[in-house]
């Protein structure tokens, strides 16, 4: 009986060694160990990022105001060559209707280095008011080539930190075809390299803070944790999309730990900490704060700007919500909505904090505020995205929907700044990694579950079985492709010239919304599951 | 264990398209790079082969880019230039579209390139599909994912992919034994572009010797059939402009020996050593007392008129060059004529564009793919292959570096050739420690009583390993110290001195890696047999 069990394992061990190529024709790749591997995936992602570097970015050739381009210029350029504190503050030489600074102070500093950086290779394009729009070969490089190195000195760790970590997390599971796959899903986001290295912004600086604040809390480091998450706040307040699910992760831990109010001193103290280190400049005085705070909620800008596929906008299809209400008390509603919409999350994990219901807490509350908040950009999109890359491995189906969608939100955005062809190309990157041979998706197992048919159960059970049949679902992507077509090739009609970037927001924001709704059960579901679990561990 | 396999499996095609898919994504996202001038030689290719007739392609002088490949390409410019046509009128127009630079030409051509492409993937395709798959897997990597390749085609800009993918499929025919097929292939391959002549001496000898054998009657007839093939496609090729009584316009167009030996950018090879002595000599001359003369023309300033840019050394003649390849070559022949063997084919062609490269004339760096493209086939034979071939593609790559010269592609080289010797390493180290593997297994398969964590036993393990000895691996770390000194402390430490310095550097390095590959593909075709 024995030796029969180790004849099997022999054989298995030498069908592995024959076939094994055959299930994962990366096996070569795998071999060396993750981290080989990760070498290899981001050397290919670097390789992608300079080459969509080589495409026009925002507001190129286009005065007088150009585009995010020139924005990120002029800040080197005032952060350059003024003191720390007329930053935020209008003179006579800051004009802040011009680019003014807008984000929180880590992206001014960030800002201030990359100009020094600028200033030794070609000090003409961060000279103080000559450079205004200036726009040259050179500049445009070494412009690309600051996104880039805060791309591997930033992003790419935090990646590789995360990956570790919920590998270890995973226990086992997963194969490192898995995990390499993984990698290789969140390098290649092709939103997050559009806009960051085609439009031209620093995401993977606040999105790569994040990824490593996440990283720390499922590793156990709360502390480390709520540092790097108060850092990315502060590279860009949009970073407060996540707040709702590390303060209430953090909180639901703390709250189990035996001295509760030890634990939230300690991490109360640490964001004070960080806050205060970042915003010292501005502490001299409450007026210099003050003035920093408003330049960082410009609320005067109206409650959606373009075509945007969340609520706000997509209703105004119907409601003229900026012609009812003051500025005043849509700030109101939309806050209300945004923490009505994160409260379920919020509270399940409060009660039951969880490694994955943080991850799905994470996409619920930046989905909530992607779809509710106040001033949301096309851009914004990303910051759901990036839990759902996260989770790649549970949430396979809805990332190769959603990030269709999101691609297709934002597809008016880089057509407008003349990306298509690198739209085009990132997309069938996507496609191409997600269904590669060998990894989760490329292996051809007829095992292919509907989890959502599986875990959503009675009163969502009904919307998601039609949202998420086959039939329309094709049909719904189907439509989204022709659009991709008619928005290329013809012209609105004149009555309604914005007609078709509506088209696209209503079919986006429909996508949005069902998977808001499936996810935020799905968190639920985990719970259930979790606290059952639990039960029965106590049982026995 | 390799019997087993379905070679044919729809997963494997779709593997390979995959291994393409990616590859076209890169193509893609880098179409609005620097290109050189090729880019607009090609364009007014298309409008010559559009706007004029036939009997004056080879004699129009519109723009300084005079059609200059065979009228295989030419008839292909003319297929191109129909839908160049539809996209845009301008791109086709002799005069008008005189460096015309809009997106529709830039993209109209590079789009092309990656369209065509597609016969490479064919080439390779057909040419792997009897390996087992890691070998298979090895070689789309280096021949699909070919950073030397990409930066030609489609940074640089020319159609080098799709010939390849002609020779491969040739390469591929002679090694399945379908002679005929192969040298058919080879003949319209040489009507594209004539630069693959050099392995036509190779190809003569193998088809003689291995397809025309079998009794005098029967080798006869069989040479009588591959010549009317040849024949019938020369006289496809170049039989309008013999009817036009213009074959001797159009040779003169294809070899302009008037070009010098040397392109602006010395090919690393044997002239480099021959031009180094040269100048070393006259100065050590000129130290010792000699009044020697310096040559009127000069090597570091670009093109090379008629005078001799030699001061003490013999002056070179496309003749001496010939002889030199043909000396090159004649063991490779010799071998091929005493023994043809089908699967050394692939050497053979790969040692003759070695022996080309090196000793040709007026030879471009964009050959060295020549050398690498076919090699690759065979790298995966055995572990002295990989390692032969890990160097050879690497110094190849870079020597194409140079092409390359401005500060926005600089970083996608260093990428590209970095990630293709991580890939290239990994591939190889996978593919000798799985042969160690199996050998482990086999032996447990023996002692199933035994438990298999023992399985790794190192009898014979330690020469499989895929690893460098020290020369190599310092003459690579040479590579990074050479391309450091050219890009940083050049500029750093001489300023605007010796401007020729680093490519000079670049093309000397290379050129002892290209010859140690010349020798150790000389050593194994010699030993091979």
């Amino acid at each position: 009986m024995k030796k029969r069990g180790e004849m099997k394992k022999v054989k298995k061990l030498k069908d592995m060694l024959n076939d094994g190529e055959h299930d994962d024709p990366f096996w070569w790749l795998l071999q060396k160990g993750i981290k080989p591997s990760f070498l290899c995936i981001s050397i290919f992602a670097l390789l992608v990022r300079v080459a969509v570097g080589l495409h026009p970015y925002s507001g190129a050739n286009t005065p007088p105001k150009f585009g995010d381009y020139e924005a990120q210029r002029h800040w080197m350029e005032i952060t350059l060559n003024l003191p720390a504190k007329d930053w935020y503050r209008n003179s006579s030489v800051n004009d802040l209707s011009y680019w003014g600074l807008d984000y929180p102070p880590l992206t001014a500093y960030q800002s201030y280095i990359h100009g020094v950086f600028l200033k030794t290779f070609d000090p003409d394009s961060v000279a103080l008011f000559t450079s205004r729009g200036y726009e040259s070969y050179i500049g445009k490089l070494l412009m690309r080539w600051t996104v880039l190195s805060s791309d591997v000195l930033i992003f790419f760790p935090a990646v590789l930190y995360f990956v570790l970590v919920y590998r270890s997390m995973r226990l086992g599971m997963g194969q490192n075809s898995d995990v390499a796959w993984h990698i290789a899903i969140i390098l290649l986001n092709p939103c997050l390299i559009l806009i960051d290295h085609g439009h031209f912004q620093y995401n993977c600086i606040s999105l790569g803070l994040t990824i490593a604040a996440i990283a720390a809390a499922l590793s156990q480091k709360d502390l480390v944790a709520s540092v790097l998450y108060c850092l990315a706040l502060n590279h860009k307040q949009m970073s407060a999309y996540f707040a709702p699910a590390f303060f209430s992760y953090l909180l639901g831990k703390c709250l189990k730990n035996k001295n509760p109010l030890l634990e939230v001193t300690k991490l109360g103290l640490m964001v004070i900490g960080t806050f205060a280190v970042v915003w010292w400049p501005y502490l001299q005085s409450k007026e210099a704060a003050l003035a920093v705070l408003s330049r960082l909620a410009p609320f005067e800008r109206g409650i959606y700007e373009d075509y945007v596929a969340n609520f706000w906008c997509t209703s105004s299809v119907l409601v003229k919500w900026k012609k009812l209400y003051t500025t005043q008390s849509l700030r109101i509603f939309s806050l209300a909505a945004t923490l009505l919409t994160c409260l379920p999350s919020m509270v399940q994990q409060i009660l039951a904090p969880s490694s994955k219901g943080f991850l799905y807490a994470l996409l619920n509350s930046s989905f909530s505020f992607y779809l509710f908040s106040f001033q949301v950009h096309e851009k914004s999109v990303l910051l759901p995205l990036l839990p759902l890359t996260l989770l790649a491995l549970e949430e396979r189906q809805p990332l190769l929907w959603l990030t269709h969608f999101a691609m297709f939100s934002m597809f008016p955005l880089l057509h407008r700044d003349k990306l298509v062809v690198a739209y085009i190309a990132l997309y069938a990157l996507f496609i191409l990694v997600y269904f590669a041979p060998g990894g989760p998706s490329g292996r051809c197992n007829g095992s292919k579950t509907r989890d959502h048919s599986q875990t959503t159960k009675r009163g969502m059970e009904f919307i998601f079985s039609i949202a998420f049949h086959p039939l329309v679902m094709g049909l719904v992507g189907f439509c989204s492709l022709i659009l991709h077509v008619i928005y290329l090739t013809m012209r609105p009609p004149t009555k309604y010239p914005f007609l078709f970037e509506a088209l696209i927001m209503l079919i986006c924001f429909s996508q949005f919304v069902l998977f808001t709704l499936y996810f935020n059960s799905k968190q639920w579901m985990l719970s259930k599951h979790l606290t059952s679990k639990d039960k029965q561990k106590k049982i026995i | 264990m390799e019997l087993q396999e379905s070679p044919r499996s729809p997963a494997a095609t779709k593997q390979l398209f995959w291994f393409f898919g990616i590859a076209t994504a890169v193509k893609l996202l880098l179409i609005p790079s620097y290109h050189s001038t090729d880019l607009e030689v090609h364009r007014h290719w298309l409008a010559i082969t559009h706007s004029l007739p036939l009997s004056q392609w080879y004699y129009d002088e519109t723009s300084e880019w005079t059609l200059d490949y065979p009228p295989f390409f030419a008839y292909f410019e003319r297929f191109l230039s129909v839908f160049a046509n539809l996209i845009d009128p301008r791109i086709v127009h002799l005069h008008h579209g005189l460096n015309y630079k809009a997106n529709s030409a830039i993209y109209f051509q590079r789009i092309s390139v990656i369209v065509s492409d597609l016969f490479l993937l064919y080439g390779v395709y057909i040419s792997t599909r009897n390996l087992p798959s890691l070998k298979r897997n090895l070689v789309w990597v280096l021949v699909i994912w070919s950073p030397g390749l990409l930066i030609v085609d489609h940074l640089h800009f020319q159609y080098n992919g799709f010939l390849f993918g002609w020779l491969l499929l040739s390469i591929s025919f002679l090694a399945q034994g379908k002679d005929l097929m192969g040298g058919f292939l080879f003949a319209v391959l040489l009507c594209f572009k004539h630069l693959f002549a050099v392995a036509a001496p190779v190809y003569f000898v193998y088809l003689l010797r291995h397809y025309c054998r079998g009794g005098l009657v029967r080798g006869f007839a069989r040479l009588s059939a591959i010549g009317a093939v040849v024949v019938a496609v020369f006289a496809a090729a170049y039989g309008p402009f013999v009817y036009h009584g213009q074959i001797q316009q159009v040779i003169r167009r294809m070899f302009p020996f008037g070009r010098g030996l040397c392109h602006a950018y010395w090919a690393p090879n044997f002239w480099v050593f021959y031009i180094m002595l040269d100048k070393g000599t006259a100065f050590l001359l000129r130290k010792v007392g000699f009044n020697i003369p310096a040559p009127v023309a000069s090597f570091t300033g670009g093109l090379v008129g008629d005078a001799s840019p030699f001061a003490v050394l013999p002056r070179i003649t496309p003749m001496t060059t010939f002889i030199m390849v043909l000396l090159a070559l004649s063991p490779c022949l010799f071998k091929t004529w005493r023994d043809p063997r089908p699967r050394l084919i692939a050497r053979s062609v790969a040692y003759a564009y070695t022996c080309g490269f090196l000793f040709g004339w007026h030879v471009h760096e964009k050959a060295s793919l020549h050398i690498s493209i076919p090699l690759a086939l065979v790298a995966v034979e055995s572990l002295e292959d990989a390692k032969h071939y890990f160097l050879l593609s690497i110094v190849s790559c870079y020597s194409l570096f140079p092409l390359l010269y401005e500060v926005q592609e600089y970083p996608i080289k260093v990428l590209l050739l970095l990630l293709h010797t991580i890939l290239t390493w990994f591939c190889f180290s996978a593919l000798f420690a799985k042969n160690e593997a199996t050998k482990g297994t086999l032996e447990v398969d023996k002692k199933t009583t035994q438990s298999e964590s023992k399985g790794t036993s190192r009898t014979g393990v330690e020469k499989q390993r895929f690893e460098l000895g020290w020369v190599a691996k310092s003459y690579l770390l040479g590579v990074v110290v050479v391309e450091i000194w050219g890009q940083f402390l050049h500029p750093y430490l001489l300023g605007d001195k010796l401007p020729f310095l680093p490519l000079m550097l670049v093309s000397m390095y290379c050129a002892i890696g290209i010859m140690y590959s010349w020798i150790w593909q000389l050593k194994s075709i010699i030993i091979l047999s």
